[in-house]
């Protein structure tokens, strides 16, 4: 039985593995909140080593390995290389990273966060001796000189200065502008695939982007979660992946798994006030009642005759998301108001449809609640007469979907 | 010469609502735990997927979440006379196999015993004397009271999530609950699941002659809910498919749905599905286990080294794994002595169907554990030296599907097909109800299990032989609970009554319940049980066998409640007392 004993021990002794110190363990939790992990480690690879295919408009670029192997990572950086690296966009080499890596978000990074966060790759990272492969780019994306040119248009300044008189809305503003570089997928795109705006004195900043066939939600319009939603429900939203409302799934759902759980109650408030000072508040909600229990009172009579996307939503969506559209608390998502149902471009709908979603397991709810997909089941023609009546029904108004969306987001996924 | 895999603190064997929370019981207490079951990996999508799980024939008539016969199964005779026949094609009981356990597919019926049923032998011999219990019947005490184990069954039913009405809490009587339960610390976790039709006329009918309808306590969730673990369950849909099925939306209780996301989370944590566990290793002097091992996918044997053996599998896999693992002596029935087989019960169920012309009851809303019931009957209430027999049961009303295949009662001497069939089936589907019994299944002498003389599994193991029929006792209970559930069904106005009850020899064709328990009891006698009470073998120190295999008898309610306490009061023993000081626990 010692051995059952040593085994405790070795267990309560293994928890702060590689680096010790406070460095360290700054850095390891700055890394969260970059969510350098979301990139740099690929599905089943070992933390850090790379190898994560990114589609660009440009070809596939693969991501480094940015362990500190001396050969095949960043072992051989000096902490002005690895700041030249994740500020400016700028390899050891001198060669420029592609804009996949959010350097112009973490140019506001601080001096202090970028110096644990090379503590923590040199010291907290287990070295991984294999390289990652190399990106395959079409010409001219292909040359990286055309880079610099690319950065000279685009690249913001480095640095942050505090925009608001408050502390708590300036390191929101640090977090969500900077490190944790929301603006990249949140944030529309230029035609030379430049984030459009990296604070909130530009209008277009976290006004919704597009993502593979994925629409992703504007985070400052009156309509916006940011602002339809109470500062509990988005603590909750982005701590669990969950809310009253809504789910997070895809690449929100990783956000929520590998960075923002982690992020202090105070870096979340922080988050949330600044998201919420910088958009445009709601209108009051005009009373649309009348429209719910229409469609409600629709599925309940079942009546043979009602149109095919009901009768689909019956068959298909209501054991869980119920007659009246609701769905359950943080369990089941509500499809009324909700920004993947009602986005003008609706790929994410379809895309959920067809090979259904899952939930990130989080500290606080671990439960990777799943929905399956129908993909098997339903026909383009289906899915659009499905996707059309959940953005009309109840108080949903959004456009109604054509079979041919449908059968370009199939074939995209 | 089999492969050894990396020594683990310790190993449980089978991932069901046993081993799922002994695996978060032990990794909370920093153990490196590895979990191995026999059958495959199961989670809500894809597996229990909407619409896809909602086949009767696949699930509810080919039983596929159920342990194949071919893999494993017993043996099975009335008496000590007879040559044992392999039960190969499941009917009677349906052992679950795969992660999740018996706990993807039942119903969800999740209740307490009373307290007098944990220390029956006392109870009867106080109350009625030494002289009523009949010479061959071997009752006895569990070794652990209900007060020890109420924070226990409190906790259990957080973690699973119930819904109900609570008759007692503290002592004090609460409208609508079951006013003869035992005390509870707290409200149930949720308010009751909604009645179906059926169940309201039975809640009229059963109040009307004097008894007290309470709905049953369901883990089966009502609402959203949230447990001690941070896992979730929806509310209920009342789709029906619950018995045979895994919930397709979250909302029965099961590993998956209340614990499996938050234990697959843990470091020290990891299971292997596919890996059928063949014996407990024993150390040389046989006083302890180094471990076990296993055949995975491919047939290959594997060694497990552990420092501490949970086997959590089905009540009837645990016993065949001590029986074959030399863990404790065999039970022989001719000298009374060993432990291990002994104390062998089922549990007697019975169903009487009220048919109805004019109520159309759609019976394709409902879930596993919706209805009404009544404990005015229950043992504890009961006069056994009045009534003639030891026992008592629950008679409640359940519409739990519609399922017409499998379900599809008509009146008694109606064709089994051609037209006749078809017309009494167009004129009877959906006109019927039922109230089912659910009642206790006292042990004896010669009701058993031991290894198979004749009959070896594909690994070479002899089966494990049950050795099990109806008593004078359980049938006088029958016939008891058969006329008092045609009071109730005529109450409630049925036009007729069809009646379903054991009568002769236990009948394995027909499904009964799966609540098969004993052979490995709990009890502060190492003469007669195989545990001790923190369910620790007396015999082998770091093993530890958590299930209904601990019942010294079957009691009128649905196991899983019981077997979830028991489970988390072993888990504190472990963490408390073993750990620190591992050996035998006094």
């Amino acid at each position: 039985m010692k051995t059952l004993l040593t085994g405790i021990c070795l267990v309560l002794l293994a928890a702060p593995a590689l680096g010790q110190d406070d460095d360290v363990s700054a850095g390891r939790y700055i890394a969260q909140l970059g969510d350098c992990a979301a990139c740099h480690t690929a599905p089943g690879g070992k933390p850090f080593a790379g190898g994560l295919a990114i589609d660009s408009p440009f070809g596939t670029i693969y991501t480094t390995n940015i362990t500190p192997d001396p050969v095949h990572g960043i072992g051989s950086y000096s902490l002005e290389d690895f700041d030249k690296a994740v500020r400016r966009g700028i390899r050891k080499d001198g060669a420029n990273l592609y804009p996949a890596m959010p350097y112009t978000s973490y140019a506001k990074v601080s001096d202090d966060d970028i110096k644990v966060l090379y503590e923590y790759f040199m010291k907290g990272v287990g070295p991984v001796p294999v390289a990652a492969p190399s990106s395959d780019l079409k010409f001219p994306f292909n040359i990286r000189f055309g880079l610099e040119g690319w950065d000279i248009v685009n690249r913001p300044a480095i640095g942050f200065s505090p925009p608001f008189d408050d502390d708590r809305l300036n390191r929101g503003a640090y977090i969500v502008e900077g490190l944790g570089h929301c603006g990249a997928c949140h944030s529309p795109r230029d035609l030379m695939q430049a984030q459009e705006g990296y604070d909130a004195s530009s209008d277009t900043f976290l006004t919704g982007g597009q993502l593979g066939v994925w629409a992703v939600p504007d985070l400052r319009g009156p309509a916006s979660a940011p602002q339809a939603w109470s500062a509990e429900e988005l603590v909750d939203y982005l701590t669990t992946g969950r809310n009253t409302y809504t789910a997070a799934t895809g690449e929100m759902g990783l956000v929520v798994e590998r960075s923002m759980q982690h992020a202090t109650p105070e870096d979340i408030d922080a988050i949330v006030a600044y998201l919420k000072a910088i958009g445009t508040p709601p209108k009051q909600a005009d009373d649309a009642l009348a429209k719910t229990d229409e469609t409600t009172a629709m599925l309940t009579a079942a009546q043979p005759d009602m149109p095919l996307g009901a009768r689909l939503y019956l068959d298909n969506c209501g054991a869980c998301h119920l007659v009246d559209g609701r769905g359950a608390p943080r369990v089941i998502p509500s499809l009324i108001g909700n920004s993947a149902v009602l986005a003008e471009e609706p790929g994410g709908l379809i895309a959920v449809m067809l090979n259904g979603a899952q939930m990130p397991s989080t500290r606080k709810s671990p439960g990777a609640l799943a929905m399956p997909g129908f993909g098997d089941r339903l026909s383009d023609a289906e899915v659009a007469a499905l996707a059309s009546f959940v953005r009309a029904g109840w108080t949903n108004d959004a456009g109604a979907v054509d079979q041919e969306t449908v059968r370009r987001v199939r074939g995209q996924l | 010469m089999a492969r050894t895999e990396k020594k683990v603190d310790a190993v449980i064997v089978g991932l069901g609502w046993t081993g799922s929370v002994m695996g978060m019981e032990l990794t909370d207490a920093g153990l490196d735990v590895v979990a191995l079951e026999r059958g495959p990996d199961r989670r809500t999508v894809p597996t229990f997927a909407y619409p896809k799980i909602a086949d009767e024939l696949r699930y509810a008539v080919r039983y596929d979440l159920m342990q194949r016969p071919a893999d494993s199964t017993v043996t099975i005779r009335h008496h000590a006379g007879q040559t044992a026949l392999p039960y190969r094609r499941l009917g009677c009981f349906l052992p679950g196999a795969g992660v999740g356990g018996a706990g993807v597919h039942w119903n969800g019926l999740c209740w307490r015993p009373n307290a007098e049923e944990l220390r029956l032998k006392s109870y009867i011999t106080e109350r009625f004397g030494t002289g009523l219990m009949p010479e061959d019947m071997t009752v006895q005490d569990f070794g652990v009271t209900y007060e020890e184990l109420e924070p226990y069954f409190d906790r259990f039913e957080k973690i699973v999530g119930v819904s109900g009405k609570a008759g007692n809490i503290g002592g004090r009587i609460e409208e609508g609950g079951n006013p003869f339960e035992a005390p509870r610390s707290s409200e149930y976790p949720m308010p009751p699941l909604e009645q179906t039709y059926d169940g309201l006329i039975f809640e009229k009918a059963a109040r009307d002659l004097g008894y007290h309808p309470f709905p049953k306590p369901a883990a089966n969730a009502s609402q959203a809910y949230t447990n001690p673990y941070g896992m979730q369950l929806g509310p209920c849909n009342y789709c029906g498919f619950c018995e045979r099925y895994g919930c397709l939306n979250y909302s029965k209780s099961s590993p998956q749905t209340c614990v499996l996301d938050a234990l697959y989370q843990r470091q020290n944590f990891s299971y292997r599905p596919n890996a059928a566990v063949l014996r407990v290793e024993l150390a040389a002097d046989g006083k302890t286990a180094t471990g076990v091992t296993y055949a995975d996918a491919h047939g290959e044997e594997v060694f497990q080294p552990a420092d501490l053996v949970l086997l959590c599998a089905f009540q009837l896999n645990n016993v065949h794994l001590m029986l074959v693992s030399g863990i404790g002596k065999p039970y022989d029935p001719s000298s009374g002595e060993g432990t291990v087989g002994r104390n062998y019960a089922y549990q007697m169920t019975g169903e009487t169907t009220l048919f109805f012309k004019d109520i159309a009851f759609n019976p394709f809303v409902g879930a596993g554990a919706s209805g009404m019931a009544i404990a005015d009957l229950g043992l504890s209430r009961m006069d056994f030296a009045k009534n003639g027999f030891i026992g008592g049961g629950y008679p409640s009303s359940q519409q739990t599907n519609g399922q017409p295949i499998h379900n599809l009662p008509l009146p008694e001497g109606t064709p089994r097909w051609g037209a006749s069939w078809k017309k009494a089936a167009g004129d009877h589907y959906g006109h019927s109800a039922t109230i089912v019994l659910q009642s206790s299944n006292m042990p004896y002498r010669d009701c058993y299990l031991d290894l198979d003389p004749t009959y070896k599994d594909r690994y070479g193991r002899p089966l494990m032989r049950m050795t099990f029929d109806w008593r004078e006792n359980e049938l006088k209970q029958a016939a008891f609970f058969k006329d008092k559930i045609a009071e109730i069904g005529r109450a409630m106005g049925a036009d007729s009554l069809t009646a379903a009850y054991p009568s002769g020899h236990f009948d394995t064709r027909p499904y009964q319940s799966t609540h098969t328990v004993g052979g490995a009891v709990m009890g502060a006698d190492p003469g007669t049980s195989a545990l001790n009470r923190y369910l620790q073998s007396w015999d082998v120190h770091n093993v530890f066998v958590p299930g209904a295999n601990a019942f010294p008898q079957n009691f009128e309610y649905n196991p899983t409640g019981l077997v979830g306490a028991l489970t988390l009061w072993a888990a504190r023993a472990i963490r408390q007392d073993y750990l620190p000081n591992p050996g035998p626990l006094g």
